[in-house]
């Protein structure tokens, strides 16, 4: 395996500055690792067959003299759920197979105005809707530690292959999990900023109220330079917040190298107790909280009694949302059509829409129309939006006491392939204790916390913080990452198994 | 297809008529309500696009700020309160004409709500209509149907459609029940119409051209029988877009609903549309409280919360109300009844307002407007307006007043200045069209005719003095035109005298 693929994207930013490596050659050698091992991860619905020429312009450019931004020149893989000009945008279904952008999402566009290189597209469960990947129309992603066990979901794609080594750096979606579980379960980093602190112009919407756009990668570092370059105000987006950001690889830089950990107040959720996750889930976030406890951190149970109701109001905001906005998919404008001999456009719209949506996002569409129709609104949409804000209300509470919540990212660590497909309620149940976070908009970080020592597979931890501190969540993220990567020896991901070593 | 209907003054007698409005508006902003499309009309169709338009993947709508200032404006003219905080919502239904398969629309809190509008009937009788409340939303786009009868959707067979109107902004304006117009409900439909017209306009904030659809009227109608509280069952006639189809209409739809009732029937809830040709309604889709459009609040947008700065300045910069400005101006021009009636159903009244201020005398201007002009105008097809300025109708008046021009060669001046060919004094150098002022000129043309027809002489001569008009008319044509018929009757006097 090729030494540049291992770099993180600070160390590869630096040897492309340095000019100990072209972005042709960090490009190739990700290129040739995705030939060698995607055939059997199934990472990317699409490889950009235009990457060597970016890479390439960056090359020129540096060797010109241009000042480019700090990871100029580093692979990008990029979630199918992010529109782009230049590949096919599907978002993981076939009603948009081979569909073409007129215009990039605006995170696209800012990746590539700041000189990254953008790989490929990755797979995703159909629309952002699942947990496991498994729910691509284009077959699923497999997990790099085990290639027998879902790589987590939505953006399982994203995960796998920044995991993988597929990637150095990846963008996700996140509406209940879906950058945060997947970095749990293949022993990744994931963040989902602040809600509206990056824009979601261009991210073909699952739950407008609880998308967020954000960065997959294998370190907290790596993660703040990809939100430093993604981050920020977009006029195309109205919802986006006109804050002036710090930089977050700035913050993560200090929590790696300072004692952010001194006096950090952590909140443990007491209504998240150990018996609702699996032994060795439970067992490596308790290891965690030593560590923490161990750099002067102090340990606070905190109640967030409301916690509990998220799954459930989750699943009726999110299909209500969801059965609006892929009503646009009708066959009329763009995308698949199934074409009748003789039908009304309502019959074309209808068998397209059967055809091309998959059963978990026509079950939600019918879960959401069921819940914004009439007589039925306030007792379920209207329910789930107070239960919202007495999950805002949680935090507010929980956030004067502590400077951030710490939970398991995930229940469990990966479970088989379809293992849980026939049942979704368990599915769902695997976005506990990433939920409350979209619900209350705020922002919320995955980093490897180790081994479960039942199964031997990635474990994460989730520190939580009040919207707008995400920088809170770098430097913390960063502190206990560097702590728990010197306890290891080393990076986590060094222990997961060797891929493709046969091709 | 036509229903039974009854007398109107029969059906008045038996049934109280309870009128209800929707009147959509369409703003002239540069670009739509959520794109940096442009906002225009009769372009090339699917050519002024944004992605949010069609409704592609990914796209995101941005609430045009000049569109929310139109509509607080238009809040404030309806004497409207102006919400401090209001929302949109998508209204979700699946139509090919909709680019997302929803509407974003404003549902349960509008930016304006709770207003009353004075309407002045023909007879200048005053009528406050109630206002409910007006909100802001996306025009949908234009479905043509081809190859059925009568461009409708049933049986035709494919139907194209034309996104530029996609995501136009609207006001919507919803009247509350209106009681107590009775005879006078089919014109106060029109006369409502005709106010919001004339409101928009002072506003400047739509192009109000009823036959391009930039103001749409939905009427609805009910009748209870003569001491009934209950309400009962209305009609929403779509798309009346004339006032005289909305007096029309209105009256339609109560002679029928009164035939039925009187017939121990019952009013369907439904939609109608109207048939200009044949003056009646016809039933459309059903329409009942529990159609389901789903709404819920636009998650892609934030609450519109003007500040009380911006509406007060607005409320500041309001024009004066158009029946208020009416009377005001009716008072200060002289005008009779009818002659003021006629500026107003013509529409021209900013026009002659201009042209009085401009310098002419209310009397000259309003003769200018209303009956050369017009006709100019209605020979070409085109609006008076179109053709000339105010100032240019005043310039040419005062080259009447000062003796330049007679009333005859100022049409031909104004003819000029229609086709282009400058400023009235331009045209009058350029075609020699100055009234003859030079005696020496006129005298010999008199002495030459007072030559040829000496009896007429004779007469003069006698004291017969309106004999002079022969010469007057020979003077004239020997002049071409350009002479100033008193002057000549003058000389001719005097030469005679000789």
């Amino acid at each position: 395996m090729s030494d540049i693929i291992r770099l993180t994207a600070a160390e590869l930013a630096d040897k492309l500055a340095a000019g100990e490596v072209s972005s042709v050659e960090a490009t190739q050698a990700h290129l040739d690792r995705i030939a060698a091992v995607d055939g059997d991860v199934h990472a990317f619905l699409h490889v950009n067959e235009k990457a060597l020429d970016a890479a390439a312009d960056i090359d020129r450019r540096r060797a010109a003299g241009e000042q480019l931004g700090p990871i100029a020149g580093v692979p990008l893989a990029v979630k199918d759920v992010l529109v782009t000009t230049d590949m096919p945008s599907t978002s993981g279904s076939k009603i948009l197979e081979g569909y073409m952008s007129p215009f990039d999402a605006t995170v696209v566009a800012r990746s590539r105005a700041a000189g990254l290189v953008p790989l490929g597209k990755t797979n995703m469960d159909e629309f952002a809707m699942g947990s496991s990947t498994e729910h691509s129309a284009y077959g699923p992603t497999h997990n790099p530690w085990d290639l027998e066990r879902i790589p987590g979901g939505s953006g399982g794609g994203s995960a796998a292959a920044v995991a993988a080594f597929e990637a150095p750096l990846a963008l996700g979606s996140d509406t209940g999990g879906s950058i945060r579980q997947p970095a749990h379960v293949t022993g990744t980093v994931g963040m989902k900023p602040t809600y509206g602190g990056v824009s979601r112009y261009g991210a073909i919407a699952l739950a407008s109220s609880l998308d967020q756009v954000g960065p997959v990668t294998r370190t907290v570092l790596d993660a703040g330079l990809l939100h430093d370059v993604i981050g920020g105000h977009d006029p195309h987006d109205s919802t986006s917040l006109t804050d002036a950001w710090p930089s977050f690889a700035d913050a993560a830089r200090e929590g790696a190298g300072g004692d952010v950990l001194k006096g950090l107040k952590v909140g443990v959720v007491k209504e998240l107790p150990d018996s609702g996750f699996q032994a060795g889930v439970a067992e490596s976030f308790r290891a965690s909280l030593d560590v923490l406890q161990a750099h002067g951190a102090e340990i606070v149970e905190i109640s967030a009694p409301h916690f509990e109701y998220g799954v459930a109001a989750y699943y009726l905001i999110l299909p209500a949302e969801a059965s609006s906005n892929l009503a646009k998919f009708d066959s009329v404008r763009f995308g698949m059509r199934v074409d009748l001999n003789g039908g009304t456009v309502e019959d074309v719209m209808a068998a397209t829409r059967d055809a091309g949506f998959g059963d978990e996002v026509k079950r939600r569409i019918i879960l959401g129309t069921y819940a914004l129709s009439a007589g039925y609104y306030d007792a379920y949409y209207g329910s789930a939006q107070k239960v919202r804000t007495l999950i805002q209300q949680d935090f507010t509470n929980a956030f004067a006491e502590v400077d951030v919540i710490a939970t398991p990212s995930a229940p469990t660590t990966a479970f088989k392939l379809g293992e849980k497909i026939g049942d979704p309620l368990q599915m769902y149940l695997n976005d506990l204790t990433t939920i409350p976070a979209n619900l209350a908009g705020v922002p919320g970080i995955s980093i490897p916390s180790g081994l479960a020592s039942d199964d031997g597979l990635p474990v994460g931890i989730q520190f939580l913080a009040p919207a707008r501190e995400d920088a809170r969540l770098y430097r913390v993220g960063a502190a206990l990452e560097a702590a728990l990567v010197d306890s290891w020896g080393g990076p986590l991901l060094d222990r997961a198994p060797v891929l493709g070593g046969a091709r | 297809m036509a229903a039974k209907i009854m007398d109107f003054d029969k059906a008045l007698e038996l049934f109280e008529p309870v009128l209800g409005f929707e009147v959509h508006v369409e703003l002239n902003t540069k670009t739509k309500m959520f794109s940096d499309a442009p906002n225009s009309f009769g372009r090339e169709p699917n050519t002024d696009l944004a992605p949010v338009d069609l409704g592609l993947p990914g796209s995101m709508p941005v609430v045009n700020g000049q569109a929310v200032e139109y509509s607080i404006s238009l809040g404030l003219a309806l004497g409207c309160s102006i919400a401090a905080s209001s929302r949109f919502a998508r209204k979700n239904y699946f139509y090919p004409d909709l680019g997302k398969n929803y509407q974003i629309s404003q549902y349960d809190e509008p930016i304006a709500y709770e207003g009353q509008v004075e309407v002045e009937l023909e007879d200048g009788t005053l009528f406050q209509v109630p206002i409910e409340r007006a909100h802001m939303e996306e025009d949908a786009g234009k479905l043509t149907h081809v190859g059925g009868a009568a461009g409708r959707i049933q049986g035709a067979e494919y139907s194209l459609v034309d996104y530029n109107r996609a995501g136009v902004p609207l006001v919507e304006i919803v009247t509350k029940p209106i009681f107590g117009a009775e005879h006078n409900a089919p014109e106060l439909g029109a006369a409502y119409v005709r106010t919001i017209r004339d409101i928009v306009r002072a506003l400047g904030i739509s192009d109000a051209r009823m036959e391009r659809g930039n103001i749409r009227c939905d009427a609805n109608v009910s009748l209870r029988p003569r001491g009934q509280e209950k309400l009962g069952t209305r009609t929403e006639t779509k798309n009346v877009n004339s006032m005289r189809s909305v007096e029309r209409a209105v009256r339609y739809e109560i002679q029928r609903q009164a035939a039925i009732l009187a017939d121990g029937g019952t009013i369907t809830q439904e939609t109608r549309h109207w048939h200009e040709d044949t003056g009646v309604t016809s039933p459309g889709r059903p329409k009942s409280d529990a159609d389901d459009y789903r709404y819920f609040p636009e998650p892609d947008l934030l609450p519109v919360v003007p500040s009380l700065e911006l509406i007060e300045e607005l409320r500041a910069a309001l024009p004066e109300p158009p029946a208020a400005r009416r009377r005001r101006l009716k008072a200060e021009w002289g005008f009779a009844d009818i002659e003021f009636q006629g500026v107003v159903n013509a529409g021209l009244l900013d026009e002659v307002e201009a042209t009085i201020a401009a310098g002419a005398t209310p009397t000259a201007a309003r003769k200018w407007w209303m009956s050369e002009i017009s006709r100019l105008a209605n020979a070409d097809g085109r609006e008076p307006a179109e053709l000339v300025t105010p100032g240019q109708v005043a310039e040419l008046q005062k080259l009447v007043d000062a003796g330049t021009l007679t009333d005859k060669l100022a049409r031909q001046v104004l003819e000029g200045m229609v086709a282009g060919e400058g400023t009235p004094q331009e045209i009058v150098d350029a075609r020699g069209l100055a009234v003859v002022s030079d005696d020496g000129a006129l005298i010999a043309a008199i002495d030459e005719a007072l030559q040829a027809q000496p009896d007429v002489l004779a007469k003069i001569k006698d004291g017969k003095v309106q004999a002079a008009g022969a010469i007057i008319g020979a003077v004239m044509k020997a002049m071409r035109g350009q002479a100033d018929a008193a002057r000549v009757r003058e000389l001719i006097l005097e030469r005679a005298a000789q």
